[in-house]
């Protein structure tokens, strides 16, 4: 490992938040104004009904749901970066932790308003928990979702506490403003040996419970494909592939962030090209594995060609959907694995590219998951307008989605502006460890 | 023709319930009976009516008083269902040439949008050399309900008569029963139904009924329990012409077109009944008998398709 030889009081200079330069500006207003369009097209949904969107009763479920699915899928790194890495007692992740867990705990948040949003009647949320019935596997997903995010949060929070205290005795544009903010989230912590040992318990705990219910939140949700009987759906492999798959694009989604947060706040001696050498790794690994889903999810009923399944395969092989199909295979697994799989493709520039095409390919492959299917019903589609046919998203529909999108990782900028984005006490601790 | 049809209904139905309200409000008395207060002088038009005892009868047209529409059962009592019975429809393949009056009828009652229906008359054809045929479908009320299993706020449930009802004050809207349902007999109110009501009438939601429609909600065939409680067959039943479709109850093993009525179970041994997708264990109470025999071509049911509509969809 490359040996680093700071002070505390650089790493400490190095890490605290700094105020947004004109570049931040750009972004955040960018992010805000997408956010507001996505909230304008909300509204006339709200007002003239799901109407507004080009769902129809064949394809009753499109980009809200797909997109539900990424995000929830996209969460899932959370626990494999934080509880996995942790309790394997790997260290080198150590600054990339609070990258995966914001990232999770947006994620797991805009996949339950984009549930919201999809619900016809979105003022009756509440019945879910008044008249919630635990066969429904709707109501496993509600369960395991709030879990997640409730541990996802906690782990967050609670490393987060002796970065607080740092923070308390700063000076600077960049922390002066949050000063109420921080004592209220932590002026508690004093930084007491049995503060810290609860601290590291907690922790500890909150990491393997993570676990189980981080592979639940992607099973459960597999299910609410796979418990119906429609081909494309209807598989046993179906939780497996979902959340390799979701490994995936979470890895993915932390090599792009650990990129961006490197460039812009100048971490190159603590995001260093080992970290993207590993992770690079790691998701090579992840897109494997993933591939070997694919093919268990494709060539067997394939290989059968049943009639029920051969409509919706043979659209997504040579079909409508060809293009997408092989695009998000290719962008989403392929090329990845070939640029990672040599040491120079390791490298910051071409992992950051990498990165981009595995978050890509993998939210065209939800929309893969969800669409096509409902377009192949048992019963052939009829006495329906044309348009009930076919599904292409209306302008709200992208709007909302990409306004999701857009909320998602303005939670991201604006925790990284208020809130070290790399642990500061955990930093100094292993630099002195590694010092020794 | 139609149109004029329907609001002529509409505002007898309107005019019979407001009487209705009226007797009920001014002196307190049940409208069947004669009270001795009340005189109407006769108008001369005579109308020509059964009496119980199998007598016609004529009597002036001033003398009949309408009777008020019994008010739907609460949203409590229509997730019970109607005691005692279990009920069943035979679909008669042999006989249905897609006149669709039954997708009209069935519309315009439940006040279906304009876009959508309940029930749909698919031209079906198993493979390349066999022949087509038209095959009405709905709600298969299955006894093993998808549907059900999967809501997840007991909008959709399943009564004790066996029907499979929705609850759209309760409805939240996700359609993961769409997604459930195999038949693709659910569909979903994107917006407001188009249906004109008349202002005058203000029904009182049920399950049973179905209307009013509400938006973001759910719907689908309810096999017509109010029918059944006014003693009357489903609005689909009644439209059909041919006959198609035969209503009844299985444990008094009977089904009915109005025209004809049939020991359920001969019926389904003598013509080889069989239900849709048995292999998915939905058991469903909807048979279907085999289209051999026809009373009319498969072609003649094609002037009522849509232009390159069935060309589109009807061979796999």
């Amino acid at each position: 490992m490359e040996k680093l030889t700071l002070s505390p009081e650089k790493i400490t200079a190095d890490l605290v938040p700094q105020a947004f330069g004109k570049r931040g500006m750009i972004w955040t207003g960018c992010l805000l104004v997408l956010c507001a369009i996505g909230l304008f097209a909300y509204i006339r949904q709200v007002t003239k009904g799901l109407v507004v969107t080009n769902m129809r009763d064949y394809v009753s479920w499109g980009i809200y749901i797909s997109n539900f699915v990424f995000f929830v899928a996209i969460s899932l790194v959370g626990s494999l970066i934080t509880a996995v890495f942790r309790l394997a007692d790997v260290h080198w992740s150590t600054p990339l932790t609070r990258i995966a867990e914001i990232i999770a705990v947006s994620a797991i948040v805009f996949a339950s308003l984009i549930i919201i949003v999809d619900m016809g009647r979105p003022e009756r949320f509440y019945f879910l928990l008044i008249f919630g019935r635990i066969q429904s596997p709707i109501m496993w997903d509600v369960i395991v979702i709030s879990t997640y995010f409730v541990i996802s949060l906690l782990l967050l929070y609670l490393p987060l506490l002796p970065d607080i205290k740092i923070l308390l005795e700063q000076k600077g544009v960049g922390v002066d403003r949050f000063q109420k903010l921080y004592r209220f989230l932590g002026s508690f912590w004093k930084g007491l040996d049995i503060q810290e040992k609860m601290n590291n318990k907690a922790v500890t705990l909150l990491c393997v419970t993570i676990i189980p219910v981080a592979f639940s939140i992607h099973t459960v949700t597999s299910w609410l494909f796979a418990t119906t009987y429609r081909p494309g759906w209807d598989s046993t492999n179906f939780g497996a592939y979902f959340i390799s798959g979701a490994f995936l694009v979470g890895a993915g989604g932390v090599v792009v962030a650990m990129y961006v947060f490197r460039h812009v706040y100048k971490l190159e001696k603590y995001i260093t090209e080992m970290h993207f050498d590993r992770m690079g790794k790691i998701v090579v690994m992840l897109a494997l594995l993933y591939l070997y889903f694919n093919v268990n999810e494709y060539l067997v009923p394939a290989f059968k060609m049943k009639t029920s399944e051969e409509a919706h395969l043979m659209q997504l092989f040579t079909g409508e959907y060809a293009p997408m199909f092989w695009f998000a295979i290719f962008t989403g697994m392929l090329i990845p694995i070939a640029i990672m799989i040599f040491k120079k493709g390791r490298k910051p520039l071409p992992m950051f590219v990498a990165g981009i095409m595995v978050v890509v390919g993998a939210w065209f492959k939800r929309y893969l998951i969800v669409t096509p299917t409902l377009l192949h019903p048992f019963l052939p589609m009829h006495n329906v307008p044309a348009s009930y046919h076919h599904y292409f998203p209306s302008w709200e529909e992208w709007a909302i989605a990409i306004g999701s999108l857009a909320g998602a990782m303005l939670v991201i900028t604006f925790f990284a502006r208020i809130l070290p984005i790399i642990p500061i006490h955990e930093t100094i601790i292993e630099q002195h460890e590694t010092a020794e | 023709m139609e149109n004029n049809d329907s609001t002529s209904r509409r505002t007898f139905i309107a005019g019979s319930i407001l009487a209705g309200l009226a007797v009920g409000c001014s002196n307190k008395k049940d409208p069947f009976t004669q009270s001795a207060e009340e005189t109407v002088a006769a108008s001369g038009e005579k109308v020509k009516l059964l009496s119980v005892d199998g007598e016609i009868v004529e009597v002036d047209i001033a003398y009949l008083k309408p009777i008020p529409h019994l008010p739907p059962v609460s949203i409590d009592e229509s997730r019970i269902g109607i005691e005692g019975k279990k009920f069943v429809m035979v679909v008669d393949l042999a006989r249905c040439k897609n006149l669709r009056k039954c997708q009209a009828s069935c519309d315009h009652m439940h006040h279906i949008h304009s876009e959508q229906n309940w029930l749909k008359v698919y031209p079906m054809k198993e493979a390349e050399h066999t022949a087509p045929y038209w095959q009405p479908t709905q709600c298969m009320h299955c006894d093993e309900p998808p549907c059900v299993k999967v809501c997840p706020v007991d909008a959709t449930f399943k009564r004790k008569d066996g029907i499979v009802l929705i609850d759209n004050q309760r409805c939240i809207g996700c359609r993961f029963c769409m997604a459930a349902c195999p038949y693709s007999s659910r569909v979903f109110n994107w917006q407001e139904s188009d249906y004109v009501e008349d202002p005058n009438i203000h029904v009182a939601y049920s399950p049973e009924t179905s209307v009013p429609q509400k938006r973001g909600t759910v719907g689908k065939c309810d096999f017509c329990p109010d029918m059944y409680r006014e003693g009357k067959l489903p609005h689909c039943v009644q439209a059909c012409p041919n006959g198609v479709f035969l209503f009844g109850d299985m444990n008094e093993d009977s089904v009915t077109n109005g025209a004809e009525t049939f020991r359920f179970s001969e019926l389904i041994k003598d013509k080889a009944g069989y239900r849709l997708m048995e292999d998915l264990g939905t058991k469903p109470s909807v048979y279907y008998l085999p289209p051999v025999s026809r009373n009319f071509k498969f072609e003649d049911g094609m002037e009522n398709e849509a232009p390159g509509e069935t060309i589109s969809s009807h061979t796999k």
